[in-house]
């Protein structure tokens, strides 16, 4: 097990974000913001502390979009769903998705199905923390990112402990 | 997480972390319905058969609602305008819609235990819309999701259900349900129509005093008197099961508390539920219909995973 981020890098990648996220939307009553269940729920609902917390006076709107009924898998396993919570009108706005680890682009493009059957917004943006740019399927790319790193195929981010860490997959 | 059983049968299979895992996911799905575009592609590559061999208005137009809301394509089939009028039986029917590549099976039959019958032959997940005088699963589903909506929770919840629990495949569905959620029951009506050992062999408060009854409950589940399936003189006549067992506003008004009233349709206005009860604002009955919808979606969702033999 390698340790990609450790508790003070997460949490100056998490500072970091809050502060590229804010300064490319000066307005922020125009941006939706949407943690993608589970992982990217709990990252979004961090990085949109900090930006509230610097904003008082501007509610931040952030919900949580979950792509259970949007896999593209879901023939092999049926997965109970988690909570959707997306209380806003986002015709004509900004959506910018959260997500923890961008690695195929699978779970990206079902949110941004999703997300298309609640209207159609102006543009779409996508924030991950970690980013393991070789391995996508689909043409999809971030337009903020945490770290990016280099992965073999069947290696597993994930978030343990306040840490960001990868476990090494079988080797072939 | 997934349901301990490959078809739905009735209730009476179901554990209760299945009732929970089917009434959770309905609550998204009841979200999904509220959305500007009310459709998620979840089953696209499944095709539901909806064979009807009784009548149905409610439960058909649900199953089909929710099979459409979830993307699926769908076969429906009534009896009367079929070949089974030609006498072909139920098994050939089904053998021979099924060899057209259909993977789940959704049905309502007069005979108890249909379904299970042909649970034993097919290899598609089948899914009891009503057997005979046996049980109605989703009915008992929906039921329960909207008690906990109402209510906050089934746990500790006192239930009545009220009317012809004899011929009742809801009331039966919703004894199981209930009691495997923690709810207490008690079934309400003239002798004639509740069965004799109900009490020991279910588990079930018993009354024959609606007004005794309604002074109990937090939620009444009132039936209809199934005319259909009773061959003897069990009570005079409709007007004397009214006065006995109707519930009207003057009833309602005097117990000391609002309960909550359901029906699972179809209503006989004026004989068990007068018009002034059934529209009032104490009555959930139109939220039960649109909350099947969600119920049903979860159902076949849950349900869509495994695959048919030879697909």
């Amino acid at each position: 097990m390698q340790v990609l981020l450790t508790s003070d890098q997460l949490e100056k990648a998490i500072s970091e974000l809050a502060l590229c996220l804010e300064s490319a939307h000066p307005d922020l009553g125009a941006v939706i913001f949407a943690g993608i269940q589970q992982g990217g729920a709990v990252l979004g609902a961090r990085i949109i502390e900090q930006i509230q917390q610097r904003n008082p006076a501007q509610k931040v709107q952030y919900g949580q979009l979950d792509i259970t009924f949007y896999r593209d898998d879901i023939r092999k396993e049926i997965i109970a769903p988690d909570t959707m919570n997306m209380p806003f009108n986002i015709e004509n706005k900004t959506v910018v998705l959260i997500d923890d680890v961008l690695f195929t682009g699978r779970t990206i493009k079902a949110a941004l199905d999703t997300l298309l059957d609640y209207g159609r917004p102006q543009k779409v943006e996508l924030c991950v923390l970690v980013d393991r740019k070789e391995h996508r399927q689909f043409p999809i790319q971030a337009d903020y990112v945490g770290k990016q790193v280099e992965t073999s195929k069947t290696d597993k981010v994930k978030l343990i402990n306040g840490e960001v860490v990868l476990i090494p997959g079988q080797s072939i | 997480m997934q349901l301990s059983t490959r078809h739905l049968l009735g209730i009476k299979d179901l554990n209760p972390e299945d009732i929970s895992l089917i009434l959770s996911t309905a609550e998204q799905f009841k979200e999904v319905l509220q959305r500007p575009v009310k459709k998620v592609p979840s089953l696209r590559e499944v095709t539901i058969v909806n064979l009807f061999y009784e009548n149905s208005t409610r439960t058909r137009f649900s199953f089909e609602l929710a099979e459409k809301r979830l993307s699926a394509d769908t076969l429906n089939f009534a009896a009367s305008t079929s070949s089974a009028a030609k006498g072909e039986t139920l098994l050939d029917t089904v053998n021979n819609i099924l060899s057209m590549k259909v993977d789940m099976v959704v049905m309502r039959h007069s005979a108890s235990g249909a379904p299970h019958f042909l649970s034993q032959h097919i290899p598609a997940a089948i899914i009891n819309a009503g057997d005979g005088i046996n049980e109605h699963p989703t009915q008992a589903l929906l039921d329960a999701f909207s008690i906990q909506e109402k209510t906050g929770s089934l746990k500790g919840r006192k239930v009545a259900i009220i009317g012809d629990i004899m011929h009742s495949r809801v009331a039966q569905s919703n004894i199981f349900l209930l009691n495997k959620m923690g709810a207490e029951v008690t079934v309400c009506g003239p002798p004639t129509l509740i069965p004799k050992y109900i009490a020991q062999a279910l588990g079930v408060n018993v009354s024959y005093n609606l007004k005794e009854t309604l002074s109990w409950c937090d939620v009444a589940n009132v039936l209809r008197i199934q005319l259909e399936r009773q061959n003897q003189v069990l009570f005079s006549s409709l007007r004397e099961y009214s006065l006995a067992y109707g519930i009207n506003r003057r009833l309602l008004d005097s117990l000391q508390k609002e309960i909550v009233i359901m029906h699972p349709g179809p209503i006989n206005r004026g004989v068990e539920l007068d018009s002034d009860v059934a529209d009032s604002g104490q009555s959930i009955i139109l939220q039960q219909v649109e909350n099947g919808v969600a119920v049903r979606m979860a159902v076949l969702y849950l349900l869509s995973g495994r695959k048919t033999a030879g697909n």
